[in-house]
């Protein structure tokens, strides 16, 4: 579905990625594993467009992206929910959601659809979005850009600094989203949350992608996380 | 009563309360009022680029002096009436709005605080230089005869105060119904994050040039309607001095707020009107007031009117 083929990019001088590959594909989670500094939020970035690939390709089902303006890259149906949410945070919960309906004029079986993936947002439509707490304002964020109606959802640390209860919301939704289809690209520091979920993992070290592997393949034979994150 | 409702009733509420003024209020300060009004509508010309699209502009009085120009120029020279002249003032705002958006979204922060601040100055060096045309800072007078607005003489105090209350009125409620529509959420959705209303696929800087070009236009409006009411045109609304007063306007009054211009004016006009009748260093009054207030009320006095009493105010 979505492919990253040997990209090169960095920020202006300073290269990141030297010929990083990966393969998302629908009804499954592909984790991105690396150390600090890897490269797994630059590769989030140059998917959405955000930094300039100098060679390589992305393609999302044939179709490449790599070469559109970044506003036009969501709309071929790509979500992305950046590490620290970003919430519009003097807009209501609604008004978070109903801006993030109108770029695929999208109707409200959508908002139907994505508060009943978060009920919790109902009881707190006309709130300000900056009041409401660290894990409401992760299924915010997650809740809006679902409202794209993407294919692939990129995130990036989502449970980052959330308490264990609302972890475990974040991750059931995640899950039930790769089981209604969506191909999940998921990037995590913490290997133990990431290795029950997981189908696949993808380690990123320095710029590159070093290897691919089931999830499976990971619990029977943890030395190789050890290998590669050095934990 | 819902929240929209809400909102309709205080903005019509303060419209009555304005036209009501004018049968009230003594004559200086219907006279006053007048002057606030089209100063609010150069306001909330700046409100809709700083207070919601999150874009700081330090030259808006290029485009305040861009409609008070394009009318008392063409009445001077052209001799067209004050329809037309009114026509012509306000499309010289719009293109010098697109120009100035075309350039100085190129870049960001800082940088357009400067670029505008730079344009704005060239445009005042350009009225300078045209002082053949535009008689330089001691400017000139439109005479009565050149001010009527169809059969209405807008010289009188009567004319003047409903004139600037009838374009007031539909800024004001233009302004609200803008803010609260959906292009209105997308800009402040630009405001609170602009990288992030990208990622959800909108065209960011489309939408901050539409925003430049509205908010350029109405204060274009607004210097327009300054020449016609008050009868004067001069270099003094191109300088930079007429750049940071809406600037102020909106901070006090509450920036991001519908209500925060006609607020902001007002509580300057009256302030320096009050402290410079005790005292001829009145500047420094108003100065002090504004340093108090912006360290206890950095959102202004409409904001603070929205943490105490009406937090659905828009």
């Amino acid at each position: 579905m979505l492919e990253v083929n040997d990209i090169h990019t960095g920020y202006g001088p300073v290269k990141v990625l030297y010929g990083a590959s990966l393969k998302a594909q629908s009804s499954e989670i592909l984790c991105l594993l690396g150390r600090n500094g890897a490269g797994k939020t630059t590769m989030m970035k140059a998917i959405m467009g955000l930094l300039p690939v100098t060679s390589g390709t992305v393609t999302l089902e044939g179709q490449e992206l790599h070469r559109l303006p970044a506003h036009h890259v969501p709309r071929q149906g790509i979500g992305y929910i950046p590490q620290g949410r970003r919430l519009f945070k003097e807009l209501t919960v609604d008004e978070n959601i109903e801006i993030g309906l109108m770029t695929r004029k999208q109707s409200r079986d959508t908002r139907d659809w994505v508060l009943d993936l978060f009920p919790r947002l109902r009881e707190r439509l006309d709130q300000q979005a900056g009041t409401l707490s660290g894990g409401e304002q992760q299924m915010l964020a997650t809740a809006r850009a679902l409202c794209l109606r993407p294919k692939v959802l990129l995130l990036d640390e989502p449970t980052e600094g959330l308490q264990p209860s609302m972890i475990e919301q974040i991750r059931q939704v995640i899950v039930k989203m790769r089981d209604e289809g969506f191909a999940i690209i998921l990037v995590e520091q913490r290997v133990d949350a990431v290795l029950s979920i997981a189908d696949r993992v993808t380690f990123i070290e320095n710029g590159r992608d070093v290897r691919t592997t089931d999830a499976a393949t990971l619990k029977q034979d943890p030395s190789i996380i050890a290998q590669h994150l050095g934990v | 009563m819902t929240v929209a409702g809400k909102i309709n009733t205080l903005h019509f509420g303060i419209l009555l309360f304005l036209l009501a003024c004018f049968f009230i209020l003594p004559a200086y300060h219907v006279g006053a009022l007048s002057r606030i009004m089209v100063l609010a509508i150069y306001a909330i010309g700046l409100n809709i680029l700083f207070g919601y699209t999150g874009l700081l502009s330090l030259g808006h009085a290029m485009f305040f002096a861009a409609g008070m120009y394009g009318l008392g120029l063409s009445i001077k020279f052209l001799g067209v009436s004050v329809i037309p002249a009114f026509g012509i003032g306000i499309l010289s705002a719009a293109v010098l709005s697109v120009l100035v958006g075309l350039l100085a979204l190129r870049t960001v922060g800082v940088s357009f605080m400067i670029v505008t601040l730079m344009f704005a100055q060239t445009i005042y060096l350009v009225v300078l230089y045209f002082g053949e045309y535009t008689r330089g800072d001691e400017g000139f007078v439109l005479q009565q005869a050149e001010r009527m607005l169809l059969n209405f003489d807008v010289t009188t105090e009567a004319g003047r105060y409903f004139v600037a209350f009838g374009a007031f009125s539909i800024c004001l409620i233009s302004f609200a119904a803008l803010v609260q529509s959906s292009f209105g959420k997308r800009l402040v959705a630009i405001r609170e994050n602009e990288e992030r209303a990208r990622m959800l696929g909108y065209d960011v800087w489309r939408y901050k040039l539409l925003a430049v070009i509205i908010s350029g236009t109405v204060s274009g409006v607004a210097g327009a309607l300054y020449a016609l009411l008050f009868g004067y045109v001069g270099a003094t609304f191109a300088s930079v001095q007429y750049s940071i007063l809406p600037l102020l306007w909106v901070l006090l009054g509450g920036a991001g707020k519908t209500i925060g211009p006609l607020i902001g004016v007002a509580f300057m006009f009256y302030l320096i009107d009050a402290s410079s009748a005790y005292t001829s260093a009145y500047m420094l009054i108003a100065g002090l007031a504004l340093v108090i207030l912006t360290m206890f009320a950095p959102r202004g006095i409409a904001g603070i009117l929205q943490a105490k009493v009406w937090p659905w105010l828009p």
